[in-house]
């Protein structure tokens, strides 16, 4: 039989505000145990949450990234369970009216785009760490993480495969990092994706039991998690069993999925509306702020580099993998003409993009600037020095030799463009080859190359290419 | 000395008859004597407190007193202060030493106040005659074998004995109003979100709300002049201008309107009881106000929406107590999951446990539209009558409680009566209305009789203005329990 | 509708309080009870009006997203039942 994979996820984007949700801990990563956990944190008798601007306003950027509707009365709502890192034994989200509802994410899988539909994205807290190293056989929580700020998005069950499902990942992951509501750090836990997996006889229309997949945090992960999942489970079915449905954890040291310990009992949370937080308004006028300080979306500048420079969709969808890059790449092709733009998009994608990688570097932290990458494409551009040269001046940038110019001068690579000059060196190359030029006229086009070839030898390689093919086309053909 | 209001004491205080230290010590050594057949305070720190006097002493003599700048009072035990032991009346507590202080006791240290103790309470607030505290029953000063009300019964009972000129309660159903009522004292809930919660141990935060206890309405304001306030910390705070609620006290009454609820005079009502607010309503009349017939329909309601509402609220509120990070912790279990249910069916008595098994039962999967939803349909039904009363009328007047104090024992085996005594509070507080009580007679047993009267939204001043100027009249508000004072 | 022994077990072990049989059957007596008390408000009609959940007909008020609090990990672990290398220890968590 053959089997359609149905896939939705729910992520959770610890929002990038300095205080906590409901709390004024602060929020920064990998203090001591404890010591960011304030009286609001450990749930002290008395306390009382207060919301934080910054998180409402980070789950409104990002309902407006997405194309959401924004509500504008939203709620509050306790969700009611006993854990240890949990210290309110309930954990202040929102159910019944969330403050952003709708919004689609577009994904591409190689020339194909997808639409994923989001059912909601609401604000809640984060729970402590339970870690479980030994204390004497006993686990030792630390509320430093508990009341950091989250915005869980879910999705509708529109993704059909793993690869769908990494895709939708990695794009929300490049928009919550764009909008600033996220600082998308995976191993510290800012960005990570519970996924419900279900899998069903092609063509049918109703959905199989879910298994949800907790806690995924990098992208590898999610890969590896839904497809042991999808096996699995279309091999108990296969072997006659039904799929109940059940919370698991994925193993990456096994690559399996597994059933938890804990049973968290028969999920009766007992939501209601937390009466110690009235009902959040969103304002027309706080509504307009955030839109007014929204910076352009990934989908916007790749259609604007597009028309622009006439980047391929795949090349500005490279170059729109961050804001940083996005924002990189329009400084260095700043007022270029199309053909001009392109090659700046090439030397990015090309040998910037390799020399970061191999040095595991952001773009903020390029050793070549933008402006001096410009000055790089533009003497290839005027013909100064051949692409192939560039390479040569790039890696002399990248190593701290300064400008394009001054590496140029510094390195003789100058182009020789003095058709005087040229003439001379193709007409002692042609009475050389009288062979080739024999061939060439007999019609073996191939004899052509070889002599532009000699050409660029005779000069060292300095030889401007173009100049050179016109110079041979019009001595051969006289 | 210990038989003076709060507002005498500012004057003695003022013109130098007493300091601080002698006055706080004088009360110190009254509930020493007294506390033990009375259970008053859960906790008495004679250092701290005198500590406190002689700070309160300093800051007089440097000439920066303000009006209670010296005064002694006493904390409900549901308020945290810094240092001090915060039961909430409860075994799951009995070891908690506040590591902050509330925005009441904040603001009462600020105002110079000295605090005398910590008084006792039901458990979590969670009853209507004190017998639910895990430090054993407060009796009544009128007579040792009933009951102070509860939940405010440490300190209702404490003011009545004259072991404070005044102190904090809190009202969730009454808790104010009631035990002020079965104590002959005066008691005032404000309107929701008057008084910070910040601080206070929830119980059920929608209707929890604190209050100044004390012997004359003018003493009331005092005090909610320095409790009230908006405070940051707590969302449901309300950002208002100061006030001073004692601004109209001397305002005459003509032309008070006065809105008696047919409901509030049906069965259920001791006859006695009926006969002094009767006698009440009468004296107003004398003093230029008229009468008018109204009607609270839903008011009956109240009380099973009450205990939907609110055990929902609690059973959420006290998860926190789980034995992990303060608080009682049992001695022995094998896991995780033993080591909570063990704890917190050992931290907390018969009545919480009765009230969290309710409120997750109301809430649990199936049952939360026709419970707790529906509950809350009601109470805005219950809110909608007295916004309708309000059109006619300034104030609501009736009983606070439909009898006088009752025996110690007599309903804690039944809850169904227990709750019911609270007939005549719940539904101001599902409102969010201000409600108070005030001494306005005897029954025939020489026990006293409270007054309520309930004002519209923010109107505290206009009730404190309506008491007041009955008290000038009456002095059933002076009558000091027998052998006391 | 009548409340059951199982109700009652249910309800405690969500809330995580012990109870033994005698425990349950003395706590269900006195809940039939009370929800005898409760059961008269659900005969009223309620349609067409809105739940009140809150006191008064307010919106949320914010608070700056500013860091207010310091480390008080010591003054708040001073009364915890059992801490180490500044943590809260519990039995052992199984996930």
């Amino acid at each position: 039989m053959k089997w359609e994979i149905v896939i939705g996820l729910e992520t959770h984007a610890q929002l990038s505000t300095v205080s906590k949700i409901f709390s004024g801990a602060a929020t920064a990563f990998g203090a001591a145990p404890n010591t960011q956990a304030c009286g609001v944190d450990i749930a002290l008798p008395g306390v009382l949450p207060v919301l934080n601007t910054g998180a409402v306003e980070r789950a409104i950027r990002f309902g407006l990234a997405v194309g959401a509707k924004i509500n504008q009365r939203s709620i509050f709502a306790r969700k009611n369970y006993f854990y240890p890192d949990l210290p309110k034994g309930y954990q202040i989200s929102q159910y019944e009216l969330p403050i952003v509802e709708g919004g689609t994410v577009t994904i591409r899988l190689g020339d194909t785009e997808k639409t994923v539909r989001l059912t909601r994205a609401h604000l809640e807290e984060d729970a402590g760490k339970s870690l479980h190293e030994d204390f004497s056989g006993r686990t030792g929580i630390d509320l430093n993480r508990a009341g950091t700020p989250l915005l869980e998005i879910v999705s509708e069950p529109d993704m059909r495969s793993a690869e769908e499902a990494v895709a939708y990942a990695r794009a929300l992951h490049t928009l919550v990092r764009w909008i600033d509501v996220c600082d998308g750090n995976m191993q510290e836990g800012s960005f990570r994706c519970d996924a419900n997996v279900s899998v069903r006889p092609a063509g049918s229309t109703t959905l199989g039991t879910r298994r949800e997949i907790k806690n995924l945090n990098s992208f590898r992960f999610l890969q590896q998690a839904i497809e042991y999942e999808v096996r699995w489970q279309i091999g108990e079915i296969e072997d006659g069993r039904k799929i109940q449905q059940a919370t698991v954890l994925f193993d990456p040291d096994t690559g399996e999925t597994r059933m938890m310990r804990t049973k968290e009992d028969a999920h009766d949370y007992r939501y209601f509306p937390d009466p110690d937080l009235l009902p959040l308004e969103v304002t027309a006028e706080r509504l307009a702020a955030v839109r007014a300080a929204m910076p352009a979306l990934p989908q916007a500048r790749r259609e604007q580099f597009v028309v622009q420079y006439g980047l391929t969709v795949y090349d500005a969808g490279l170059l729109t993998a961050s804001r940083e890059l996005a924002d990189y790449f329009a400084a260095v092709a700043a007022g270029a003409d199309a053909r001009v733009g392109k090659l700046c998009a090439n030397w990015i994608c090309g040998a910037l993009s390799a020399r970061l990688n191999e040095e595991n570097l952001e773009i903020g932290q390029s050793r070549v600037s933008a402006a001096q990458l410009r000055k790089l494409v533009d003497r290839i551009a005027d013909g100064t020095i051949s692409g192939k040269m560039g390479k040569d001046v790039f890696d002399a940038m990248w190593a701290g030799e300064g400008d394009a110019d001054r590496i140029i001068a510094a390195k003789g690579l100058k182009q020789i463009s003095d058709s005087g000059e040229l003439e001379k060196i193709v007409d002692q190359v042609l009475a050389d080859n009288a062979q080739q030029v024999a061939d060439f006229r007999a019609g073996r086009e191939k004899a052509f190359n070889s002599l532009v070839g000699q050409v660029m030898k005779a000069s060292r390689g300095k030889a401007n290419p173009q100049q050179v093919n016109d110079i041979l086309r019009r001595k051969l053909a006289a | 000395m210990s038989n003076v209001t709060l507002k005498e004491l500012s004057v003695q205080l003022a013109a130098g008859a007493c300091s601080s230290v002698e006055l706080s010590r004088d009360f110190i050594n009254k509930i020493n004597s007294l506390n033990k057949d009375l259970g008053c305070f859960i906790t008495v720190d004679a250092e701290r407190t005198l500590a406190q006097a002689k700070a309160a002493d300093a800051q007089r003599a440097a000439g920066h007193a303000g009006p209670l700048t010296g005064v002694p009072l006493a904390h409900k035990d549901i308020f945290c202060a810094e240092g001090w032991l915060t039961t909430c009346g409860s075994r799951m507590l009995a070891n908690f030493v506040a590591p902050y202080d509330a925005h009441v006791v904040e603001r009462c240290n600020a105002a110079g106040m000295v605090t005398l103790g910590k008084t006792n309470m039901d458990e979590f607030a969670m009853g209507s005659s004190n017998e639910t505290s895990y430090y054993g029953p407060v009796r009544n000063p009128w007579n040792r074998d009933l009951v102070p009300g509860g939940s405010s019964g440490g300190s209702a009972a404490a003011v009545a004995a004259r072991l404070a000129p005044a102190a904090t309660g809190t009202d969730t159903g009454g808790s104010i109003r009631q035990p002020a009522a079965l104590t002959g004292i005066c008691g005032l809930k404000p309107t929701y979100g008057l008084v910070s919660r910040y601080g206070m141990i929830a119980f059920a935060s929608s209707l929890d709300q604190a209050g100044p206890m004390a012997r004359s309405a003018e003493d009331l304001g005092l005090l909610l002049n320095v409790m009230a306030g908006h405070d940051p910390r707590d969302s449901t705070s309300l950002e208002r201008p100061a006030e001073d609620y004692n601004r109209d006290l001397e305002k005459p009454l003509q032309g008070l309107r006065i809105g008696l609820p047919q409901e509030f005079f049906a069965a259920g009502l001791a006859p006695d009881v009926q006969r002094a607010v009767e006698a009440a309503v009468a004296e107003y009349k004398k003093l230029g106000a008229t009468v008018v017939d109204i009607s609270l329909p839903n008011m009956e309601l109240s009380v099973p929406v009450y205990y939907v509402l609110a055990p929902a609220e609690a059973s959420s509120n006290l998860s926190r107590f789980d034995g992990v990070r303060y608080g009682h912790r049992a001695a022995e279990y094998t896991d995780l999951m033993d080591m909570y249910k063990r704890s917190r069916a050992e931290g907390f008595g018969a009545e919480v446990k009765r009230r969290i098994l309710i409120g997750t039962y109301v809430l649990s999967q199936g049952y939360y539209d026709a419970y707790y939803i529906h509950a809350q349909k009601l109470r805005r039904l219950i809110a909608g009558d007295f916004a309708a009363a309000f059109k006619q009328c300034d104030v609501i007047m009736g009983p606070t409680s439909p009898t006088t104090a009752f025996k110690l024992g007599e309903k804690s085996a039944d809850p169904v009566q227990m709750y019911l005594s609270d007939i005549y509070t719940i539904a101001v507080n599902l409102a969010g209305l201000p409600g108070m009580s005030i001494p306005c007679g005897f029954d025939g047993g020489g026990l006293p009789v409270g007054l309520q009267i309930i004002g519209n939204y923010f109107d505290e001043a206009r009730m404190l203005n309506v008491a007041h100027r009955y008290q000038m009249v009456t002095e059933w508000h002076q009558r000091v329990p027998p052998g006391i004072g | 509708m009548a409340l059951t022994l199982d109700d009652v077990q249910r309800a405690a072990h969500l809330a995580r309080i012990a109870v033994d049989d005698a425990e349950a059957g003395a706590a269900l007596a006195q809940l039939t009870r009370v929800f005898g008390l409760i059961e008269q408000m659900r005969a009223v009609e309620v349609s067409g009006i809105s739940p009140m959940s809150h006191a008064q007909d307010l919106v949320l008020r914010l608070r700056p997203d500013a860091v207010t609090e310091g480390d008080q990990r010591d003054h708040f672990q001073a009364i915890a039942p059992e801490v180490e290398a500044g943590l809260y220890l519990v039995p052992k968590v199984i996930e």
